[in-house]
């Protein structure tokens, strides 16, 4: 049966539906009882999904778990394969997959701060409303963004979904003239971040201190991202095959996906992380912008991560130009990567924060068992635990408001739907 | 570098394959890419607004296919919808967002800020498919699977009608 119109009006029910959500809170007496971050976490499902694949595979299907950083996933899940066949990618290969990284910083940041985060703090619905009022910077942001998708397609072959990325390191290498032409992207781009940087610094950023453990990788002499030892503010520097001793997933009632601690304790891995472990590991030219903008050492508000976003957006545009301006072409796309029995672990830093793979592989090639520890849901019960201080001391405001307050409060943290979550039914229980 | 140009069809399907029925654009680009269509691009997206607009800005005609999600539906009915600068849609519903989550905007508000910012393409049709399973796995349901052939069908039509000279081409995702 067909229906035809002549325009479209039902928008709304056209499904993207990735995930779902919701938030529950209790309060008894004018105390916040319990807060339910309720997620539904699709890793899950890939991990049953991958036994029985070849090794080769995980890059490509894990890939497929989220649409804003399939890169961060092949690039945990290259690290992992690897490190269990025993090759390590370095050189002018390691280069490029940092490039092809810093891609996918540059447009998940970007949209982020643009058309998620912005409009909260100018006071308006939505990005719509704000393209109405500023058309010509939200064009900017687009913009911006744009030349994360343009290395993304290059290295990664296609914006959406990249193919090109394989164990041992890609199908095919950058030409020259692709290189120059996002050379050429980049130099645009260096300009719209830097008054992007300078726009996010005069927003106004509610107080709130978390007192959480941080999570990031961590490298001797450079901003971790493809590569490094798993770190805590606390916990210190660890070994990437102990991950799993000091980051326990957890079941909880209220969600599907597994909760996790570090040592015990509730932690935030993301923006905040990398800036508190490793934001004196950013080029003194970054680092001064940084401070500028009003940035400080030490960042414990997490309304202020928008501001360490665009921080890490300008340095990745000034990274990519980097590897670009050094780059020399390898002798070939790829390392041969020959199947191995044995467990091999990869960690690297999605926008979101650490994402963890484990395989373990046979000696026929086939994965017998996947682990993989998205960022979100390694955030969610650090979120909780701040939104509860959160909520109490707004139980004044109507159910309408706590909600959009919440919504809020939760963006901060940026979490990615389609790792972990869908937002937001807010239930409150009053008791 | 997104390779539309002034003149030229893109097809856009919008979905994700391991969410079950909102797969149903990446089966209907399978089978158009199989049968050859006369359009210069063929994309799947995750319907991330700014990724839409990047597709399929500067096209003379975009056609995107989607999954719908009602309540009650009918699984395998095809809604066929246009939008052109003379017809813009409405807002979006303020929970768009909200359905769709705090990443996904939803094609809505994908085709109500390309207005705005005036990166629609020159004529908008979307064949959006009734879905009835969204959780997370593989393959379609049965009505949906069923449905494919008639919305590939439907891309065709308006691919043929905006450039019936044209036969079918090679192109391919």
């Amino acid at each position: 049966m067909t229906h035809r119109t002549e325009r479209l009006l039902t928008v709304g029910a056209l499904a993207r539906v990735e995930g779902e959500g919701a938030l529950h809170v209790s309060v008894r007496d004018g105390e916040v009882e319990d807060v339910r971050l309720r997620i539904y976490e699709p890793p899950r499902y890939f991990e049953a999904l991958l036994r029985g694949r070849r090794y080769t595979e995980p890059p490509d299907l894990t890939s497929r778990i989220c649409g804003i950083c399939p890169v961060a996933y092949q690039m945990s899940a290259c690290r992992a394969v690897e490190d269990a066949c025993g090759v390590a990618v370095d050189g002018q290969l390691g280069k490029l997959r940092r490039l092809l990284y810093c891609g996918e910083w540059i447009e998940s940041h970007t949209l982020h701060i643009y058309l998620l985060h912005a409009p909260d703090f100018l006071n308006l619905p939505d990005v719509l409303a704000l393209a109405r009022t500023d058309a010509a910077l939200l064009q900017r942001g687009l913009r911006l963004k744009k030349a994360g998708n343009e290395i993304v397609e290059v290295l990664g072959g296609r914006a959406i979904h990249p193919v090109n990325v394989r164990v041992g390191g890609f199908h095919r290498l950058p030409t020259r003239d692709e290189l120059d032409h996002l050379a050429t992207v980049l130099v645009q781009a260096r300009v719209d971040v830097e008054e992007t940087l300078g726009w996010v610094a005069g927003f106004e950023f509610p107080s709130l201190t978390i007192r959480h453990e941080f999570l990031a990788l961590t490298e001797p002499d450079r901003y971790a991202i493809e590569s490094g030892t798993p770190t805590g503010a606390h916990v210190g520097p660890f070994d990437v095959a102990e991950f799993e001793q000091h980051v326990r997933e957890h079941q909880v009632p209220h969600s599907t996906a597994l909760h996790a601690t570090l040592d015990g304790r509730p932690h935030l891995t993301g923006p905040l992380a990398r800036w508190n472990l490793s934001g004196e590991r950013l080029p003194a030219e970054v680092r001064a912008l940084a401070t500028e903008a009003g940035l400080g050492p030490r960042c414990d508000n997490p309304f202020r991560s928008i501001l360490v976003r665009a921080v890490e957006v300008l340095w990745a545009v000034t990274e990519a130009q980097r590897i670009i301006e050094q780059y020399e072409p390898p002798s070939g796309p790829a390392l041969p990567v020959p199947p191995r029995a044995g467990t091999g672990y990869g960690a690297t830093e999605a926008p979101r924060g650490l994402l963890y793979h484990r395989y373990d592989v046979d000696e026929d090639g086939l994965v017998r068992h996947a682990v993989i520890v998205p960022p979100t849901a390694q955030n969610q019960t650090a979120i909780e635990t701040d939104l509860r201080a959160f909520i109490q001391t707004r139980l004044h405001l109507d159910d309408a408001e706590l909600t959009r307050q919440c919504e809020r409060a939760i963006r901060t943290y940026d979490p990615c739907i389609s790792c972990a979550a869908h937002f937001l039914t807010l239930a409150v229980d009053r008791g | 570098m997104t390779d539309v140009h002034a003149g030229r069809i893109v097809v856009i399907g919008v979905g994700n394959e391991y969410r079950h029925d909102d797969g149903v654009a990446a089966a209907v680009l399978a089978e158009l890419s199989a049968g050859g269509l006369a359009a210069d691009r063929l994309a799947l997206c995750d319907g991330e607004p700014t990724r839409l607009m990047e597709l399929w800005e500067g096209a003379d005609l975009a056609v995107v296919v989607d999954a719908v999600r009602t309540g009650p539906g009918e699984p395998g009915r095809i809604h066929l919808l246009a939008a052109d600068s003379d017809h813009v849609l409405a807002d979006p519903p303020a929970d768009e967002g909200r359905a769709g989550g705090t990443h996904s905007l939803g094609l809505g508000h994908g085709v109500a800020l390309a207005a705005v910012l005036d990166r629609l393409p020159r004529e908008l049709r979307i064949v959006a498919v009734e879905g009835a399973d969204f959780s997370v796995g593989e393959g379609l349901s049965r009505a949906v699977a069923e449905a494919v052939p008639r919305a590939a069908a439907e891309v065709r039509r308006a691919v043929d009608e905006h450039r019936p000279e044209a036969g079918r081409g090679a192109c391919a995702f």
